[in-house]
């Protein structure tokens, strides 16, 4: 799923000084499941700016609600009476949903309150571990099912680098080393083959905003 | 006819290479760059000019490269993936070699966290080996994306080879990526542990690639026990076996340099009579001037001329 951490208390207050009328609105998907910006992360944010703005001397009024999905059309249109109501809008979505809400409500400012950090795994409760770049050229049947383009700090193709240090990263010694990872797994399969030829120079494909229409889809989009 | 590369043809005539290593200047100093020249000139047969190491910013490897010419030495022009994409590496690459640079050194290059830009923003469009193989096709007239280049660069491409770095056994198997994605010559890392170094040699010699590049064995002499003690604890893929830290721990403190240049020259005399090793690359980290006398000492001079 999209993984995202909530700004920083004062970067959200002071993207919003200049509004007095605010609505904060969530999203009930990925970041609600990563405890970023769903309903309750609305809650405590929009409590932490009365109160804020109250000592300030400048209180605010402010609306609170939470969409199943923001990157989602059908379900901003539950917004669509609300918004008008407010002067701004804090998101509290990826940086997909924020856009999408940008995009539906080009007069009304929305800001962001959360930084999207990745596609990535739940490992336990509250600790989440990137697991993917969408780099659109899925490497991961030749590399043992794990992602150099990710796990690597360089995204080597052809590793590990002179680097490793015994199993880990030259970077950290709690991050592994994905290419010593890769070559471990490989040869536990007897899969070592995969990664003796060069792999070629990639063809990066997340350099230009992608578009993707199902085959099922096509004649959909062209009508 | 095209000015061909000193160090391979010293190499391609059989005979005992020596490199030698200029790390650029912090800015734009013209007379660091030349005084480091003068005491590797005749002492080496090519000089690495390495190319914003450790992550830090230095004058370009480029530009120290042409002033190295300049003072009469020839270049071995490191270039890193860290920092430029493959349009700015292959046009770097055409205009070293307009300036009548020879070879390369094709690196991944440090993590940039472990400079003084940790905030920097990592190019990595390719690795080492996808850059080895695009020079080596821009040699045979193509760029990496396909077009035909009017006057190929003929470069005489290097490697680097860490043997000490795991899973060892995967080792001698990038060595040979290295030298199928067209390597001619290979580096290592700073030697120290020479029991495994005669392995991996061996192993090389085994798949029969030594006769298809040329092995130069790193060689970084310790010019303290605290170097060295640092080197084995604090750098990622070094090993610095406990006899190298007791030789140095066994003598006083103003002799431990001395010491290490004696160990350095141990291990030359050794490479020269090792089969699959052509050569020593000298890596006098900040020693420049001790070079000559390292050179002196390891009997590798007068360095060849081959025409």
């Amino acid at each position: 799923m999209i993984v995202a951490e909530r700004k920083p208390f004062q970067e959200i207050k002071q993207m919003v000084e200049g509004y007095d009328n605010i609505l904060t609105v969530g999203c009930g998907t990925c970041v609600a499941v990563c405890l970023a910006g769903g309903q309750k992360e609305v809650g405590v944010l929009n409590a932490e700016l009365k109160i804020a703005r109250k000592l300030a001397g400048a209180p605010l009024t402010i609306g609170a609600a939470c969409v199943e999905r923001q990157c989602d059309m059908e379900f901003l249109a539950e917004l669509d009476d609300l918004v008008g109501q407010y002067d701004a809008v804090i998101s509290m979505a990826c940086g997909v949903g924020v856009q999408f809400m940008a995009e539906r409500y080009p007069d009304t400012p929305i800001f962001p309150a959360v930084n999207t950090s990745g596609l990535s795994a739940n490992r336990d409760v509250g600790w989440y571990e990137e697991k993917c770049r969408a780099c659109g050229t899925c490497v991961l049947g030749e590399t043992a099912g794990i992602c150099p383009v990710t796990m690597c700090a360089k995204s080597l193709f052809n590793g590990p680098c002179g680097g490793t240090n015994l199993g880990s990263c030259e970077i950290h010694t709690d991050q592994p080393c994905a290419w010593f990872k890769i070559h471990e797994r490989l040869s536990q399969q007897g899969r070592l083959d995969n990664i003796i030829k060069i792999h070629p120079a990639p063809d990066w494909r997340n350099q230009i905003p992608r578009t993707l229409v199902q085959p099922g889809y096509q004649s959909r989009k062209s009508a | 006819m095209a000015i061909e590369s000193n160090l391979a043809k010293i190499l391609k005539a059989g005979h005992f290479a020596f490199t030698g290593e200029l790390g650029p200047p912090r800015g734009a100093n013209v007379e660091v760059v030349r005084e480091k020249a003068k005491y590797l000139v005749g002492s080496v047969d090519s000089v690495n000019i390495t190319d914003n190491q450790t992550a830090m910013v230095r004058m370009a490897s480029w530009a120290a490269a042409l002033i190295a010419i300049d003072e009469g030495l020839e270049p071995n022009y490191q270039m890193v993936c860290r920092d430029r994409n493959r349009l700015a590496m292959q046009a770097d690459v055409l205009g070293a070699y307009a300036h009548g640079i020879r070879n390369m050194l094709c690196l991944s290059g440090d993590h940039q966290q472990f400079g003084d830009h940790p905030q920097a923003k990592g190019v990595f469009d390719i690795d080492s080996i996808q850059l080895i193989n695009m020079v080596r096709n821009m040699r045979d007239g193509k760029f990496q994306g396909g077009a035909d280049i009017d006057t190929p660069p003929d470069m005489f491409i290097g490697a680097a080879a860490n043997p000490f770095a795991q899973p060892y056994e995967w080792r001698v198997h990038r060595l040979a990526k290295k030298t199928e994605a067209g390597a001619d010559f290979v580096q290592t890392q700073c030697i120290y542990n020479m029991a495994r170094m005669r392995e991996w040699v061996k192993q090389a010699n085994d798949m029969g690639l030594t006769d298809k590049v040329y092995i130069l064995a790193g060689v970084t002499p310790m010019k303290s026990l605290g170097m060295a003690r640092y080197m084995k604890l604090k750098v990622p893929g070094m090993e610095v076996p406990d006899e190298i830290i007791d030789r140095l721990k066994g003598v006083e403190k103003k002799k431990q340099a001395d010491e290490g240049i004696k160990i350095a020259c141990e291990q030359i005399e050794e490479f020269k009579e090792m089969k699959g090793v052509h050569g020593v690359h000298l890596m006098a980290i900040e020693w420049e001037k001790r070079v000559p006398e390292i050179a002196e000492r390891a009997k590798v001079l007068p360095r060849p001329t081959v025409d």
